[in-house]
Formats: structure tokens, C-alpha cells, sequence
């Protein structure tokens, strides 16, 4: 092996978390608890390494290539292989993911060495890295393959990942099923999406008869109209499911159910940014049907007014970042859907650390609330203490300082404050909006006045005022493990806006040698006002509600329920969609499913089956009677038989 | 035209005795008319010229087998069976198949047998016992000895069959 | 000048009764008795056509039937004897716990 060029270790960075998981799989048990949860770390950490390796050889020579590793099947003319596409765009993408894994990864550590204890089985740590370590890998897969066969194998990975993560603790939950069903929830309505990707490959393969990027992104302006609009418009469906859009977001929320970690790495930083990342690599599709744009832009728009409402209303710390994810997530798509995937991909990456940072710091929260809970009821745990209600919080700035401290660098990075990472990239956005579409400009200004505001109450709520719980008031800082990553992301959400600053823009450069439409804009000061004025007003609306005495306990009602209740009581009730897709759709498939399992399977096809056997049975004991053991019948039956044969011999 | 006459006179008695062997209630008198049947036919052998087999029906068929035969019914005692007749849609089945059966056989004998024409009158070379004998002795001496065998495996198997279970 | 079709008839006659016989009767004996009849009406049958082609083959193969018939009654009915011995009867529908 020489180590001049690392590109022939390409394949190794999808192999060595899987390495990582084998070992974990079946000696994990033996390693202890550090030994496993530090391999796996290990694990994401090499194909890190690895990541910035091939960073930096591609920085010299910015050139994609393609590395094949076998190939997979070859039916008639069709081939497809496996092989690891590295262009600036895949490289950005695994950059993102190895290096928030590996943090995530180190958070784990300590983080679920608290939370086995909390709930009670010690023995499944090492499962959990299992898992994490088999999401690094699947995700690495999707982003750098090089046909669309080998993404969506990636993309069904992560799905599965995703659903194996949220039902960790499968016994938990409300009624003691209520993890799993958030998990099945997730996989059902995702698989709604993947099912629009499936069309989208079928129909790619019968529009090219190939589904390598190379043939499809060189032919896509020879293909009829049509057929581009059909195959964009099923890859939208798609990313609806995947990455949370109006109206398959519904799964991300009830994901809220497995741990914290999962919710930042999947939930929050990587598995969901997989459809922007596949808007923005199919861009040459996009492009030659721009009606498919414009909806992706619309759809992306309105996700976020619509999420950012429910997020002001809700209670549950995790809750808030979740519907704040699809409302950040409908940013980035509204942007690679107008045409602006740098700005896109580059929200896609400030996102992932300031999102991964609140959901860490979100997790530590938890914790010492735990511990305040712990510290105070000596006797056990009582069993309707949630210590994610938000309501119960409070004053733990003072019992918690570095956590408060990270998280609001990141709330601010989140309203778009100069000069942290999240302003800048989510003012590029708004700017290319404000040229080509203003329309979705209103909107998502909008939208961010509303993100500035629900993340401002939220900090107020919990980390200012006064303590409206005991757990609260004896709440207790994280240990290093903790805090040593979220410290790392704070310095990454300080710094990420370097990544594309306006007017040396770096990461412009670095994607212009991937795609092939730049659509990027200038500096405009007179935006970056508008949003910073607009971001001002949220945070000074909500520090007014909500840093008073007015929630001075924890009964005491939302300031936001006293001004505009029946506002509220929707946004609270997440606009009542959830109900409203049990009623439509839910309701009348179980009742189909029960009708046909009862009527249809069980009366029509047991009964041939059975029916097969009973009349198998009516037969042999009809002809049971011609045994009747007297000599002299068998005789005439013979005399018969003898006789058929003569008319048939005379007949003939 | 006398052996016409001839002819069907033994056959008439043939069936007869025939019928009265199947319907007689007392064996020794079924015994009886099968005897009666066979000299009737060995009879008609006789007619159609050959005589040895017809006086070798008579001292085998008639003579010794169905000795054997009433010694049987003397050995086992010919009894009354019940009248109750267990299988009720037996005989009218069988009465049924034997009509068909017959009228299978006139059928064929109808419309195959193209031939009515009488046998030629026998001669001495054909009717003789040397004649049969040569035959016997020259085309057929491997079933003649065969024949042997088959007798000697029948003694046998008579001898070991009636024999009584030695007590344990 | 009797056709060979009579004696034909006759034969199909005396082995269709013979036949009934066998499917008919009870008692063991009549049963053996009815198929020393059917024999009989197959000897006719090849001694007629022996004639008719003026064939000895007819003759000889009747030789034998005789001879293998001889030793076939003595096999049955020292069969029937030892059945005897087992049931006390001669009735052949006692003979019947091979029932389905």
C-alpha cells in the first residue's frame, strides 16, 4: 500500500466502522463498557481521518473520480457496481458526517453510560455502538456512491439505522410500547418516500437503461420533459420522507423517542440532510424541469412557516429542536429546490453543527435533571416525572454553566446572529430568494422571525429565571465526556461561517467543481440587515415574554396561551395532523387490513386450503367402503374390470 | 344334421347342469351335476375328434378331481349357510355384469367370428392319440417335464398345508 | 356341420355362468367347483378352434390346463382345509378382517 495518495483506501472508510461493528457485535460484552464504546469511537474516528485525508488530496487535485470496488450484478446490458464516486460534493458530505459522528460518538460515551443505568439494562451498551456505527457506514455508502442503485442501497440503510436507534429501548414508552411504535412510524412513512425513489429508479432505468450518474447527469437534456418532471417530482416524495417535508414530516417527533445522541446524529445532523444531499447531486435533473424547482422551493418554504409554528407552542426540549430541524431542513430544501445548492448544502453543514450542538446540549440537560431528580427522592423514581418538560425547568444557567453557555452560542448560530455560522448561511439563502422569488423570501423571513423566537423562549425557559422544580434547583453540570464535544461544536459553530464567508467564499470554489450550475449571489448588505433587524426583534419579543416572573411556576400558563389562545392550542396540538392522517388514512387501512385478514384471508383462502383437505378426506372415505374385506365383492370387481376390457377390445 | 342334433342336446344339458351346479343348495349335488356337466363336454370333445382328451376329462376332471372335491365336502361337513346375505346390492350387481359380459361375448362372437363354416370331418392322422402324443413328445417335452414339477410342488404344498401345528 | 360360432356360444355361456358362480356363491366349495368350470369352458373354446384349423397345438395345450388344474384344486382345497381348521367354516365372508 503506498501512502502517497489515499484514494486507493477508499472503500476502507465504509469498511472500518463496519469492522468496528463486527467486533462490537460479538465480543462487545467482553470489552466493558469504555472498550467498546471507545472502538467504535475509534472506528468513526479512522474514517474521519480517512475523510480529511482525501479532503486534502482533493484539494490539489479537484477532479472526481471513480473508484470501483466489485461489481454487483450485470443483468443483460444493465451493470451495476459498486463504486465510490469522490467528488467535492460526496467528500463535503462525508466530512460532515465522520466529524460529527466521531463526536457524537465520544458524547455517547458518557451519555449512555448514565442512560443504560436510568433505564435499567447495563448489558445493551455495546448495541448501541453497534448501531451507530452501522448508521456511519450505510450513510457513507449513500453519499458516495456513484449510481443510484448503491444510494439508495445507502438510503435504506440509514432507514433501517434509524429505525433500529429509535426503538433502543423497545420496552419503554408510553404503555410500554411507545418507542416501538415511534420506530414503526418512522419506518412505515419513510418507506411511503422510498417507494417515490423506487419509482424514480424505474423510471430512470427505462428512460436511460442505466442508473450511473455519469450517463444519466450526461444524457438528462436529451430525455423528454415529461419524464425528467416525473422522475424529479417522485425523488421530491422521497425527500419528504427522508428528510421531514410537508406531509411525511410526521415521523421525525415521535423520533424524539430514542436517545439523545441518535437525535442529534440522525435526526438532526446527517440521515436527514440525505434527500437535500440528493436534490443537490441530481441537479442536472433539476434543472432540465424547472416546474419540479419551483415545488421543491414552495414545498421547502412552507415546511419551515409551518413547522416553526408548532415549535413555539411546544414543551418538550427535544420536541422544540425537532420541529426547529424540519423547519431548518425546509430552509435548505426551498434553497437547492430554487436552484442555490451552495447556499444549500452550506445551511446543510452549518446546520449540522449548531443542530448537533443543541440536541448534545439538550442531552446533557436531561441528564442533570436526572441527577436533581435523583438527588432529591432518595426512594426511587416516581414515574411521572418527565425530565424533558421544559415547564419544570428553569435557573440552570447558575447549577450549569458550560451547558448553558454552548447552548446559547448555538441559539444564537440557530436566529442567525453575525457573526456566528448560522447567520451566514441562512442569509445566502434569503438573499438568492430575494432576487429570483420573493414570494418565498416573505415566507421564509417569516419563518426565520419565528425561529429566532421559539429558540429564545426556549433558552429562557430553561436556563434563566428562577427554578420551578426541585430537579431543577439541584441539577448538577456533565462530566468531561460530555462536554468536551459540545465544546468542540461551539468553537465549530463560532468558526463555520469561514466556511463560506462572503467574498473569499471557499466553499464556492470547492463545489464549482462539482456542479454544473453555480447559482450563487452576492453579498447583499441590505438583507443581511433585513435578517439581522428580524432575528433582533424575535429574541428581544421572546426574552420580554418569557425572562419575567410571568412563568414563575410550573403550572403557570404560557405566556403565549394568555395572548393568543386559540393560536396556541393549535400550535400546541401540532395543528392536529397527526390525527388528522389517523382519520384519513389510518383508520380506513386497518379496517381494510382487518376486513381482508378475516374475510378474505382467513374465510376464502384457509378455507380452499382447508377445503383441499377435507375434501381429500370426503374422497378417502368414500372409497374407504370398496375395502369391506369380503373376498367375494373384490371378485366382482374384477369380473367387472375383465368385462370393461373386452368392450374395449370388441369396440375397437 | 345329426350332429346338429347331437350337438345341441349337449349343450343344452351342459348349460342345465351348469345352472343347476350355481343354484343347488347341497353341495354333494353341486358336486353331482359338475360331473354330469363334464361328461357332457367330454362328449362334445369327442365330436370334434379328439378322443383322447375326452376320456382323459373324463378319468382326470371327472374322476379324480371331483373325488377330491367330495371328499372335501366329506371332510369339512357341507352346512347350511345362513340365508341372510351380508352384502345386500351384491347379486343383482353381478347378475348385472353377467349379462353384460355375455352380451360383450355375442357381440364379439357376431360381428368377428366371419366364419360359418364347419370344422372338417376328423381324420385318423389328426383324431389319434399317436398323433397327439408325437406331437407331445416332440414340440412340447419342456412343458411335459415342467408339468412334472408343478405336480411334485403340489404335493407338497397339499402335504405341508393340512399338516397340524406341532404343540409348543 | 356344426358352426364354430355354436360352439363359440357355448363356451361364453358356460364360462359366464361359471363366472357368476364364483362371484355369487357362499359356500368355499361351490366356488372352486364354479372355476373348474370356467376351466372347462376354455378347454372347449381351444379344442374347437384346434379342429376348426386342424392344429394339434389346441389339444396338447388342453393336456396341460388339465394336469395344472389337477394340481391347482389339490393346493385350493388344502387351503380351504386349513382355513377350516382356523374359522369352523367354509363361508368365505367370514374370511374378511382385511376390512378398510
Amino acid at each position: 500500500m503506498e501512502f502517497s495518495s489515499p484514494f486507493p483506501l477508499i472503500p476502507w472508510a465504509v469498511f472500518i466502522p463496519l469492522i468496528g461493528l463486527g467486533i462490537n457485535l460479538f465480543f462487545g460484552r467482553y470489552l466493558g463498557e469504555k472498550g467498546s464504546g471507545w472502538l467504535a469511537t475509534l472506528a468513526a474516528g479512522l474514517s474521519f481521518a480517512l475523510s480529511v485525508w482525501i479532503a486534502i488530496a482533493l484539494a490539489a487535485n479537484p477532479v472526481p473520480l471513480v473508484a470501483t470496488l466489485a461489481p454487483w450484478f450485470s443483468i443483460g446490458t444493465f451493470t451495476v457496481q459498486w463504486a465510490f464516486r469522490i467528488d467535492t460534493l460526496s467528500v463535503l458530505m462525508m466530512l460532515v458526517v465522520t466529524g460529527v459522528g466521531t463526536l457524537i460518538h465520544v458524547y455517547s460515551i458518557g451519555y449512555m453510560h448514565d442512560d443504560v443505568r436510568h433505564n435499567g439494562d447495563p448489558s445493551r451498551y455495546p448495541r448501541f455502538f453497534v448501531y451507530l456505527n452501522l448508521f456511519i457506514a450505510a450513510m457513507l455508502v449513500l453519499v458516495t456512491a456513484n449510481n443510484y442503485l448503491m444510494l439508495f442501497v445507502g438510503w435504506e440503510g440509514v432507514g433501517l439505522c434509524s429505525y433500529l436507534l429509535i426503538g433502543f429501548w423497545y420496552e419503554k414508552g408510553a404503555e410500554g410500547l411507545g418507542n416501538a411504535r415511534a420506530a414503526k412510524k418512522a419506518f412505515l412513512v419513510n418507506r411511503i418516500g422510498d417507494f417515490g425513489l423506487l419509482i424514480a429508479l424505474f423510471l430512470l432505468f427505462g428512460a436511460f437503461g442505466s442508473l450511473d450518474f455519469d450517463t444519466i447527469f450526461g444524457h438528462a437534456s436529451q430525455a423528454s420533459q415529461a419524464l425528467v418532471l416525473a422522475v424529479t417530482l417522485f425523488m421530491l416524495l422521497a425527500v419528504t420522507g427522508k428528510s421531514a417535508q410537508l406531509p411525511l414530516y410526521v415521523w421525525l417527533p415521535d423520533a424524539m423517542a430514542g436517545p439523545t445522541p441518535v437525535s442529534a446524529l440522525i435526526h438532526a445532523a446527517t440521515m436527514v440532510t440525505a434527500g437535500v444531499y440528493l436534490i443537490a447531486r441530481s441537479q442536472a435533473l433539476f434543472v432540465a424541469a424547472p416546474v419540479a424547482g419551483q415545488v421543491t422551493a414552495w414545498l421547502g418554504a412552507l415546511t419551515a412557516l409551518f413547522a416553526a409554528t408548532i415549535a413555539l407552542a411546544q414543551s418538550d426540549i427535544k420536541k422544540v429542536l425537532a420541529y426547529s430541524t424540519i423547519s431548518q431542513l425546509g430552509f435548505m430544501v426551498a434553497a437547492v429546490g430554487m436552484g442555490a445548492v451552495v447556499a444549500g448544502m452550506f445551511h446543510l453543514a452549518t446546520h449540522a453543527f449548531f443542530k448537533a450542538l443543541l440536541f448534545l446540549g439538550a442531552g446533557s440537560v436531561i441528564l442533570g435533571m436526572e441527577r436533581g431528580h435523583e438527588a432529591g427522592h432518595t426512594e426511587g423514581h416516581e414515574d411521572d416525572f418527565d425530565p424533558q418538560d421544559m415547564r419544570t425547568m428553569g435557573g440552570l444557567f447558575r447549577r450549569m454553566p458550560v451547558t448553558a453557555g454552548v447552548y446559547c452560542v448555538a441559539a444564537l448560530s440557530l436566529a442567525g446572529i453575525v457573526p456566528l455560522a448560522g447567520f451566514f448561511s441562512k442569509d445566502e439563502i434569503l438573499a438568492f430568494a430575494q432576487q429570483g422569488n420573493f414570494a418565498i423570501f416573505i415566507v421564509l423571513a417569516i419563518a426565520a422571525f419565528l425561529t429566532a423566537f421559539y429558540i429564545t423562549r426556549q433558552v429562557a425557559m430553561v436556563f434563566f429565571g428562577v427554578p420551578r422544580s426541585e430537579a431543577a434547583s439541584a441539577a448538577t453540570e456533565s462530566n468531561s465526556l460530555i462536554l468536551v464535544p459540545l465544546v468542540i461544536l461551539a468553537a465549530l459553530t463560532l468558526l463555520g461561517g469561514e466556511i463560506n464567508l462572503p467574498g473569499s467564499v471557499p466553499l464556492e470554489h470547492w463545489l464549482s467543481h462539482t456542479l454544473t450550475q453555480m447559482n450563487t449571489v452576492e453579498f447583499s448588505l441590505s438583507v443581511a440587515a433585513i435578517s439581522t433587524l428580524i432575528a433582533l426583534v424575535g429574541i428581544g419579543a421572546a426574552w420580554l415574554m418569557y425572562s419575567r416572573k410571568s412563568l414563575a411556576t410550573a403550572q403557570a400558563r404560557d405566556p403565549l396561551d394568555v395572548n393568543l389562545h386559540w393560536l396556541f392550542l393549535g400550535m400546541q396540538h401540532k395543528w392536529w395532523v397527526d390525527e388528522i392522517y389517523g382519520f384519513l388514512v389510518v383508520k380506513p387501512y386497518t379496517w381494510m387490513s382487518g376486513a381482508l385478514a378475516s374475510y378474505f384471508d382467513q374465510g376464502l383462502i384457509d378455507g380452499i386450503v382447508n377445503g383441499v383437505g377435507k375434501i381429500n378426506l370426503w374422497l378417502a372415505s368414500v372409497w374407504r367402503k370398496l375395502q369391506n374385506g369380503y373376498v367375494r365383492s373384490y371378485a366382482l370387481i374384477f369380473l367387472t374390470g375383465v368385462a370393461a376390457i373386452i368392450l374395449y377390445v370388441v369396440f375397437k | 344334421m345329426v350332429e346338429l342334433l347331437v350337438f345341441g342336446v349337449m349343450a343344452l344339458v351342459a348349460i342345465g347342469s351348469a345352472l343347476a351346479m350355481l343354484l343347488s343348495r347341497n353341495t354333494v349335488h353341486a358336486a353331482l351335476f359338475l360331473v354330469m356337466n363334464f361328461v357332457t363336454v367330454s362328449l362334445i370333445y369327442l365330436i370334434l375328434g379328439a378322443p383322447f382328451i375326452a376320456l382323459a376329462q373324463i378319468s382326470v376332471y371327472a374322476g379324480a378331481i371331483m373325488i377330491l372335491f367330495l371328499f372335501v365336502i366329506m371332510l369339512l361337513g357341507s352346512e347350511k349357510l345362513p340365508a341372510a346375505e351380508p352384502l345386500r346390492a351384491h347379486r343383482p350387481l353381478a347378475l348385472l355384469v353377467g349379462l353384460i359380459f355375455l352380451a360383450e361375448l355375442a357381440m364379439a362372437v357376431t360381428y368377428r367370428a366371419g366364419i360359418i363354416v364347419a370344422p372338417p370331418a376328423p381324420t385318423d392322422t389328426f383324431t389319434s392319440p399317436a398323433a397327439l402324443g408325437l406331437a407331445l413328445f416332440h414340440s412340447y417335452a419342456l412343458p411335459f417335464e415342467i408339468t412334472s414339477i408343478i405336480l411334485l410342488a403340489a404335493l407338497v404344498g397339499a402335504v405341508l398345508l393340512t399338516k397340524k401345528e406341532p404343540k409348543v | 356341420m356344426v358352426p364354430v360360432t355354436y360352439y363359440l356360444a357355448l363356451s361364453a355361456v358356460l364360462f359366464v355362468i361359471g363366472a357368476l358362480g364364483v362371484v355369487l356363491r357362499r359356500n368355499a366349495i361351490v366356488i372352486f367347483m364354479s372355476l373348474e368350470l370356467m376351466f372347462n369352458a376354455a378347454n372347449l373354446l381351444f379344442i374347437a378352434f384346434a379342429a376348426y384349423y386342424q392344429n394339434i397345438s389346441g389339444q396338447i395345450i388342453v393336456f396341460f390346463v388339465m394336469a395344472v388344474s389337477a394340481t391347482e384344486v389339490a393346493v385350493g382345497l388344502a387351503l380351504l382345509v386349513a382355513i377350516f381348521r382356523a374359522k369352523q367354516s367354509i363361508d368365505v365372508d367370514q374370511v374378511s378382517s382385511l376390512k378398510g
